[in-house]
C-alpha cells in the first residue's frame, strides 16, 4: 500500500526585511497509514511550517520554493484552492497548540464542531451534534452531552483542547496534525490530554504527525521520531531506536539536557536570619482571596523553588514581595526587618535588594531602548552612576552575563534571540545589585538547550555573588536541576515546604505526589503505566467507530 | 445577564450625566455669543428703554445660573421655550400662540432631518459595510483598491462639490430626480422619497468611505488570529470565514464608525440642506444663530448632543451586547 503522505525535498522560504530566507531546506517525511509521527525540534525548527505544509497550507509571507507534497495520491503543491479545501477538515484536520485561541469566541463550540461535516456534506447538523457529543465523552470531556453548548471562555484549557481534537475527528478524517497541543498546559492537565488524543487516534486508525519540542511527550505518542534542527532533517528512526541509541550529536545534546543539576548545597547554620521571611500572608484580588496563610523563607545564597498550576498564586506571592499588591494580612520581612507592604512606601534601598526577572522578556524590555539603555537604566537609578563609570559598569555587567559589550550594546531587543534577551533581563535585575532575584518562569519560554545555558548562568551568579533566588516554576525538572529547597502551592495555599532531597524522595503529600508523577518522563510506557496506577479506565465499549 | 443589565444602566446614567453637562455647556457658550435678541430685533438706532423693555419681557435681565436653571428645569419637562422671532412683542401678554413655541418650529425640520437621514442611513451603511467586506475579501486585488480610491475621492471633495455634480448628472444632463428638495406637509411618501434621492446619494458617498474602510481594517485585523487560520484549515470558504469567522469580532468597531456617522447626518448636513433647498434642522439652526433666536438656537444644540449621545450609547450597547464574555459569564 503506498504512504498516506510524502513529501519530498520540500523547500520553505519566509519573508522578512524584504528578504525571502529559507525556513525548510529539503526535508523528506513519509507517513503511513495508521502511523504516529513525532516531529521535535527547537523553536525556529520548522516544525510547525512543516506540519502545515503537510496540509497543503503556508501562512501569509511564507511560500514553498520547491518539492512536492503528495497526500493520498493528490499533488498538495499543485491542486486548485477549491481542492484543498474539500480535502481540509474532511480527509486532514488540524489542532493548534493554544485552544483558547483556536476557537472563535463569538460561537458556541458545538457551532465550530458542526461547521466542517455541514460543509464538506459529511452529516447533517443533527447527526454531527450527537456524534459530536459521543466524541466528547470518548475524550473523557466533564457533561459530554452539554460541554459543546458552551462559549470557549466557558470552558477551561485542557477541556478546550479535547474539544478541539473532538473537532478535528468531526469528518473522521485519515491524517490529523497535532501542533503542540499540551504546551501551553499544566502537567496534570496535559496527562488527560495527551491519554486522551493517544486513544482517539488509536481507536479511529487515524494517521498523525506529532510536534512538539518535548522528548518526554513525544515518546508516549509517537511510533516514530524525526528531529529538526533549523529547517534540516538531523535524524529519524522508530522512538524506542531513538531513545535508546540517538545516533547524531545534536539529537544526544537534546537528550542530555534534562541532566543537567547543580551540586547540593550545605543546609543553612541553625538559628540564622532567612534573607527573606513571608509570614503569614493573605492577599485578595478585590473579593476573590488568592493566598491564604502563606509562609516561607528564603535563606541568603540558597534557591527557593515555588511550584504549582497556574493559578496556584505562585505570581501572586512575588507581587506581594515585591509590594505590587499589598497583603490583606500578614507581612514580609526581609533580612530581619519588615518591609512596609506597598512599593511606594519603601525606600529606594528596600526596593533594589528585591529584583526580578520575567517569563516573557519578549515583552519585559522596551523595545525602543538599546541594550545598554536598559541596563543603564537601574545603574543610575539606584547607584546615580554617569557617563564613563555608568559605561564601564554596564559593560562589566553585559560580562557577566556572557553577551560580548562590543556588539551587543547597541542592539535593540528585536535584535536578540530568546536566551539572549533573557539574559538582558537577569543583568537588568543584577544592575540593582539586589540580594534576592525573583525569577518568574524565566526558563518556560525558552528552548530546552537554551534554557539549561539560563540555568547555568544564574547558578554561576549565585555562587559568585551570593544571591538568592525565588524561582517560580511549574517545571519540576527545573526544580530537579537547581533548587535546595521546595514551595509547592495549590490554590493560594503551601502544601508541602521542605529541602529538595526530601521533597523528592518518598512520602509525598498527596498533591505533590500528583505533580511528580504527571511530569512526562523518557520512557515509552510511562503513560500507559502511569494510567494503570491511577486506573483509569481504557475506552473500551465506549468505541464503538460510528461512521 | 444581571451584570449586562447593570452595564447598560451604568452606560444610560452616564450619557445622562453627559447630556447634563453639554446643556450647560450650551448654554454658556450661547450666552457668550456677541449681542443680544433685543439688539438684534430692534436694529442700531433703538433707544436703551426699548431695548431694556423686551430685555425684561424675556427675562433676559436675570442672572446666567437662575436663566440656566429655568431652562434646565422646563427642557427636562419637555418645554423648550418660546422662539423670539416668533413672539409677537407689541403685544406680549405672557399667552403664547401655539405656533410660535420652539417645539413648534423645531418639529417638522427635525422630522425631516431625520427623514433624510433614515434614507441615507439604508442607502449607506449595508453599502459601506458590504463594499467593506467585500474589499477585505479581495483584498489587494483591483477592486479593492477602486474602493478605496472611490470611496476616498468621494470623501474628499467638499459636499457641495459632490451635491453640484450629482444636480448636473441627475438633475440637469439626464433630469431623473428633481434638483430642489423643498418638502412640504401633506407630502405622500413617493414624493417625499423623490426629493430626498439627491442629497441622501450625496450624504452617502460622503460617509460611505470612513465606515467602509473601518470594516475592511476591522476585518483584517482579525486574519491572523489562531481561530481564522482554524477555520480556513476546516476547508472553510474565504467569504465564510470572513462573514461567520472575522465579521461577528469585528462588529463593535465597525457599530461605533456607523454610529458617529449616522449622528453626523443627523447633526452635520447644513450645506447639504442649502444646496437643496432642503427644509431640516440644520438650517433652522444657522438661520436662528443669525437672528440671536437663543432659545431655538439651544434646543437645536440640546437636540444634537442628545443624538450624538444616543447613538454613541446604542453603539457601545451594541459592542457590549456582541460580546460573548458578557452576555455569558463563566
Amino acid at each position: 500500500m503506498s504512504p498516506l503522505l510524502e513529501i519530498r525535498d520540500l523547500r520553505i522560504e519566509g519573508r522578512s526585511d524584504e528578504e525571502w530566507h529559507p525556513i525548510i531546506n529539503g526535508v523528506d517525511l513519509t507517513l503511513g497509514r495508521g502511523e504516529v509521527l513525532g516531529l521535535i525540534g527547537e523553536s525556529g525548527a520548522g516544525k510547525s511550517t512543516l506540519g502545515l505544509a503537510a496540509m497543503g497550507y503556508v501562512r501569509d509571507g511564507v511560500r514553498v520554493s520547491g518539492g512536492s507534497v503528495v497526500f493520498d495520491g493528490i499533488d498538495l503543491l499543485n491542486a486548485s484552492a477549491e481542492e484543498k479545501r474539500s480535502l481540509l477538515g474532511r480527509r486532514i484536520a488540524y489542532v493548534a497548540q493554544s485552544a483558547a485561541a483556536s476557537f472563535n469566541p463569538a460561537h458556541k463550540l458545538i457551532d465550530q464542531h458542526v461547521e466542517a461535516p455541514l460543509r464538506h456534506g459529511v452529516a447533517e447538523r443533527g447527526e454531527s451534534v450527537e456524534d459530536a457529543i459521543e466524541l466528547y465523552r470518548k475524550l473523557r470531556l466533564p457533561n459530554p452531552d452539554e460541554i459543546g453548548f458552551r462559549y470557549p471562555h466557558q470552558v477551561s484549557g485542557g477541556q478546550l483542547q479535547r474539544a478541539m481534537t473532538a473537532m478535528a475527528m468531526s469528518c473522521r478524517p485519515d491524517l490529523i496534525i497535532f501542533d503542540e497541543p499540551t504546551t501551553a498546559l499544566d502537567v496534570t492537565t496535559q496527562i488527560e490530554v495527551l491519554a486522551a488524543i493517544r486513544d482517539i487516534v488509536q481507536q479511529f486508525g487515524t494517521s498523525a504527525i506529532y510536534i512538539t519540542h518535548d522528548l518526554a511527550v513525544v515518546a508516549q505518542m509517537a511510533d516514530r521520531i524525526k528531529v529538526l534542527l533549523r529547517g534540516d532533517e538531523v535524524e529519524t528512526a522508530p522512538t524506542r531506536e531513538m531513545l535508546e541509541a540517538p545516533k547524531e550529536d545534536y539529537t544526544k545534546s537534546l537528550w542530555a539536557v534534562r541532566g543537567y543539576k547543580r551540586p547540593e548545597k550545605p543546609a543553612p547554620a541553625a538559628g540564622a536570619v532567612p534573607i527573606l521571611s513571608v509570614e503569614n500572608v493573605t492577599a485578595a484580588y478585590g473579593t476573590a482571596t488568592v493566598l491564604e496563610h502563606v509562609s516561607f523563607d528564603i535563606h541568603a545564597g540558597r534557591t527557593v523553588a515555588v511550584v504549582g498550576e497556574s493559578g496556584s498564586g505562585k505570581s501572586t506571592t512575588a507581587r506581594v514581595i515585591t509590594g505590587l499588591l499589598p497583603p490583606r494580612a500578614g507581612q514580609v520581612r526581609f533580612d530581619g526587618e519588615t518591609l512596609p507592604p506597598g512599593y511606594r512606601q519603601r525606600s529606594k534601598d528596600q526596593l533594589r535588594q528585591v529584583q526580578m526577572i520575567y517569563q516573557m522578556a519578549d515583552t519585559a524590555l522596551n523595545p525602543r531602548q538599546t541594550v545598554a539603555q536598559i541596563i543603564g537604566r537601574p545603574v543610575r537609578f539606584y547607584r546615580g552612576l554617569k557617563g564613563r563609570r555608568l559605561r564601564a559598569r554596564v559593560d562589566e555587567l553585559m560580562s557577566q552575563i556572557e553577551l560580548d559589550p562590543a556588539t551587543f550594546r547597541d542592539r535593540l531587543p528585536g535584535e536578540l534571540s530568546g536566551g539572549q534577551k533573557q539574559r538582558v533581563g537577569i543583568a537588568r535585575a543584577l544592575a540593582a545589585e539586589p540580594k534576592l532575584i525573583i525569577c518568574d518562569e524565566v526558563t518556560s519560554a525558552l528552548d530546552q538547550l537554551v534554557a539549561e545555558g539560563i540555568l547555568k548562568l544564574l547558578a554561576r551568579l549565585q555562587d559568585e555573588l551570593g544571591l538568592s533566588y525565588m524561582f517560580i516554576t511549574h517545571d519540576l525538572a527545573t526544580v530537579k536541576a537547581i533548587a535546595d529547597e521546595v514551595v509547592v502551592m495549590k490554590e493560594g495555599k503551601v502544601v508541602e515546604h521542605g529541602p529538595k532531597t526530601e521533597m523528592f524522595t518518598p512520602p509525598h503529600h498527596p498533591y505533590t505526589d500528583l505533580l511528580l508523577s504527571s511530569v512526562p518522563e523518557m520512557d515509552p510506557d510511562w503513560l500507559d503505566k502511569l494510567l494503570a496506577e491511577r486506573g483509569v479506565e481504557d475506552l473500551g465499549e465506549a468505541a464503538t467507530g460510528k461512521m | 445577564m444581571g451584570s449586562l443589565l447593570r452595564i447598560i444602566l451604568q452606560r444610560l446614567a452616564l450619557g445622562l450625566l453627559t447630556l447634563l453637562i453639554v446643556s450647560a455647556v450650551i448654554f454658556g457658550a450661547v450666552n457668550l455669543l456677541p449681542g443680544d435678541f433685543a439688539q438684534a430685533v430692534l436694529g442700531q438706532s433703538a433707544t436703551p428703554e426699548a431695548v431694556a423693555a423686551i430685555r425684561t419681557q424675556l427675562g433676559l435681565d436675570q442672572p446666567l445660573l437662575l436663566r440656566y436653571a429655568d431652562w434646565l428645569w422646563d427642557a427636562a419637562r419637555g418645554d423648550l421655550g418660546v422662539s423670539f422671532a416668533q413672539a409677537n412683542f407689541a403685544s406680549f401678554t405672557g399667552r403664547v400662540d401655539p405656533s410660535a413655541t420652539v417645539a413648534a418650529q423645531i418639529a417638522p425640520r427635525f422630522a425631516n432631518t431625520m427623514f433624510l437621514a433614515g434614507v441615507t442611513a439604508v442607502f449607506a451603511v449595508p453599502l459601506a459595510v458590504g463594499l467593506g467586506i467585500l474589499a477585505a475579501l479581495w483584498r489587494d486585488t483591483p477592486f479593492d483598491k477602486g474602493a478605496n480610491i472611490a470611496t476616498l475621492s468621494s470623501i474628499s471633495s467638499p459636499e457641495f462639490f459632490v451635491a453640484y455634480i450629482l444636480i448636473l448628472l441627475l438633475a440637469v444632463v439626464n433630469p431623473v430626480f428633481p434638483s430642489l428638495s423643498s418638502i412640504f406637509p401633506g407630502m405622500s411618501f413617493g414624493e417625499r422619497l423623490e426629493k430626498t434621492v439627491l442629497p441622501a446619494l450625496t450624504l452617502t458617498l460622503v460617509v460611505t468611505a470612513h465606515m467602509m474602510r473601518m470594516t475592511r481594517a476591522a476585518i483584517l485585523n482579525l486574519m491572523a488570529q489562531p481561530y481564522i487560520e482554524m477555520a480556513r484549515l476546516k476547508g472553510m470558504r474565504p467569504l465564510h470565514v470572513i462573514l461567520r469567522h472575522a465579521l461577528p469580532n469585528a462588529l463593535a468597531p465597525i457599530v461605533n464608525v456607523v454610529a458617529l456617522n449616522l449622528a453626523y447626518l443627523v447633526t452635520g448636513v447644513v450645506v447639504v440642506e442649502v444646496v437643496f433647498v432642503y427644509p431640516g434642522i440644520g438650517q433652522l439652526f444657522v438661520d436662528s444663530v443669525k437672528l440671536r433666536d437663543i432659545p431655538v438656537v439651544q434646543a437645536c444644540c440640546l437636540i444634537f448632543a442628545a443624538a450624538y449621545i444616543l447613538l454613541n450609547l446604542t453603539a457601545d450597547i451594541l459592542s457590549i451586547v456582541s460580546n460573548p464574555r458578557l452576555r455569558h459569564p463563566k
